[in-house]
């Protein structure tokens, strides 16, 4: 009796519902970027069926000098990159020190367990209430701490005109949010690391610096990279902090230096029935679909199994071998 | 063996391994103060009349329940924040969410292992693939779903989607290789039991561990969900159907013209559920990221 037909069934809901909701919208979000954006003379055609087919007008909007959104879009990109690696570069600096610190043995260091819970729980609240709470941090003239570390220009912070302490506000809070998970996978990794080439350096007489430098570091290489790459795809959706943090109206962005492309993306489709864009919104939509892609092969590219593709890589030569012997003699092809 | 290398200089080393664990010290107590302060500020100020609520100080007033009072009465709130309906709301998307993400992801996972059949590699291979497309790239052809089938405000369009969850199901396949007997099942077909009800019976129960991991994250995951609610339940529509993340995003933004102690109560009445549950399930979801189970 087979029982092939079971595993079709228990895969089943599966696909149905994913063809649906994500495979559908998918593929329906590239048909929107060649269509137009829904603005006619006096008509907002928010159907899809009543807008014409306008080829690749929406990507030279965003991506040629002369579109009307290109300079939009190209902030928005920028500031999601500077956002990005301003969040970063502080974040992986901070978790690998104390995933370092917290898997040395050396280091006595009761209530362990209670600084990782304190360190990972700002990751589990609502971003939009982690940025509400922000906000009545740092907002306008409302702010709490924003009087007390300059008073002068109190009602400035995070307004339209705000550039850098609007940025760093944003980096801090995604560092904030994000250094203890970030932490916590890279103990793992250390966890994971063969604990006798610690002893080994110890019986040697490495210092810590030493041990890190030489013995974890190269070996923490692969999970590094992974987190980088999945931080690169995390930090191209941006948008629930900046977005939130702005004092949207209307899913507009108030102040246009923490836009991200995210946000230029919504901002596209659910803005105000003036400046709704659908087949600009659809465009930007695969482009980043298409950056997003490459990242995301780059991490199975880095986690591959190197062992596992050596082996099939022998077992195929050896099969090759082994026809080549059955054809006679050997040394002929 | 590490004790005779020591004994030469063993006052310097243990003086050195003090002196690192202090600096070590100092430096996670800043950091925990700044992973908690910001949230007991929030506190203090939802304790905190409207006109003080200005004023930086870290010791709670006595505004508490009349903040919660202006919160439920008052009519400007009543437009844009309910707190017992968006809690209601949100815990039924999110707990709907939770248990249909780990119940198919788990029979999606079972199919993909127990059994042998032609697609099963194209169909695993398929599922790593889609595992790294993220939401946004995918909304403006769900606004379009959306519209073309009518569904707005429907929560059909957030709970439904959760039956599809590719990291989930790549997470549960890892256990079921890891650690699941494929002997039982040929014992438990032996005994005459369906494959259903061996799923059920079986796997499910020795499948445990996993699911508590997955649901919790499911759970925080979807109750966090600002982006797809706000697509969904758009700002305007019947308040008495919105989730918190979305009342919390709208109360703020008109926070200029209302009692301020009221909207701080309002911000930290979301973030308590959410709270309560990392208190108590913590050491789960600490042992969940660490075993890489976390998807954001």
């Amino acid at each position: 009796m087979s029982y092939a037909k079971y595993g079709y069934i228990f895969i089943l809901p599966f696909f149905v519902i994913y063809f649906i909701f994500m495979l559908y919208p998918l593929v329906d979000t590239f048909i929107v970027s060649f269509k137009g954006n829904g603005l006619g003379p006096g008509v907002i055609a928010r159907h899809e069926s009543q807008r014409d087919w306008v080829g690749l007008a929406s990507y030279k909007n965003i991506l040629y000098k002369s579109g009307a959104n290109h300079e939009q879009f190209l902030d928005s990109l920028k500031n999601t990159v500077i956002i990005w690696v301003g969040n970063f570069l502080p974040q992986i600096s901070l978790s690998l020190l104390l995933a370092v610190w917290f898997t040395d043995m050396r280091v006595k260091m009761p209530g362990k367990g209670f600084f990782k819970v304190v360190m990972y729980l700002p990751n589990i609240i609502t971003a939009a209430s982690v940025a509400a709470l922000f906000y009545t941090l740092f907002g306008g003239e409302y702010g709490v701490l924003n009087t007390i570390i300059d008073p002068k220009n109190a009602s400035l912070w995070l307004g339209p005109a705000d550039v850098w302490r609007a940025r760093i506000l944003v980096m801090f809070i995604q560092i904030w949010m994000w250094f203890g998970n970030t932490m916590i996978m890279l103990m793992s990794g250390i966890q994971g690391i063969n604990e006798s080439l610690f002893e080994a350096a110890e019986i040697d007489g490495a210092n810590s610096s030493q041990t890190f430098w030489r013995i974890t570091f190269p070996l923490l290489k692969t999970i590094m990279v992974y987190t980088l790459l999945t931080s690169m795809i995390g930090g191209l959706q941006m948008f629930d902090i900046p977005f939130m943090l702005s004092g949207n109206n209307n899913g507009h962005v108030n102040n246009e230096y923490i836009k991200t492309v995210a946000c230029f993306i919504y901002e596209k489709f659910k803005g105000t029935e003036n400046d709704m864009m659908y087949g600009v919104a659809g465009a930007a939509s695969v482009i980043l679909f298409f950056i997003t892609s490459i990242l995301g092969a780059l991490v199975f590219y880095v986690q591959r199994d190197k062992d596992a593709i050596e082996k099939n890589r022998k077992r195929k030569e050896a099969m090759k071998e082994a026809k080549r012997r059955a054809k006679g003699g050997g040394f002929s092809i | 063996m590490s004790k005779i290398t020591y004994d030469t200089d063993k006052g310097g080393y243990q003086r050195k391994v003090i002196i690192k664990s202090v600096l070590i010290y100092i430096v996670l107590v800043i950091l925990t103060i700044i992973c908690l302060a910001p949230l007991w500020i929030l506190f203090v100020s939802s304790t905190l009349e409207s006109s003080q609520t200005s004023k930086f100080t870290l010791i709670p007033g006595s505004y508490f329940f009349k903040n919660y009072k202006t919160l439920t009465t008052d009519e400007t709130f009543s437009k844009s924040y309910l707190p017992w309906y968006g809690l209601r709301n949100s815990l039924i998307i999110a707990g709907c969410c939770a248990a249909l993400t780990v119940f198919f992801a788990a029979l999606t996972a079972y199919g993909l292992v127990v059994y042998d059949f032609k697609l099963k590699t194209p169909a695993f291979v398929f599922i790593i693939a889609v595992m790294m497309i993220p939401t946004q790239v995918t909304a403006v052809g769900f606004i379009s779903l959306m519209e073309k089938f009518h569904l707005q405000g429907k929560y059909a369009l957030l709970i439904l989607p959760s039956i599809a969850p590719p990291a989930v199901v790549f997470f549960m396949r890892q256990y079921l290789l890891s650690s699941f007997p494929l002997d039982i099942i040929e014992a438990s077909r032996i005994d005459g039991a369906s494959e259903f009800r061996t799923f059920l019976t079986i796997s499910i129960p020795m499948m445990k561990p996993a699911f508590a991991v997955q649901a919790i994250f499911a759970f925080i995951s979807k109750w966090n969900d600002y982006y797809t609610q706000s697509l969904v339940l758009a700002v305007g529509s019947d308040v008495k159907k919105q989730t918190l993340p979305i009342m919390v995003n709208s109360v703020s933004s008109v926070r200029n013209q209302i009692d301020h102690g009221a909207v701080n109560f309002a911000i930290f009445f979301s973030i308590i559920p959410v709270a309560l549950v990392y208190i108590l399930l913590s050491r789960f979801i600490i042992g969940g990221v660490a075993a890489g189970g976390v998807k954001e």
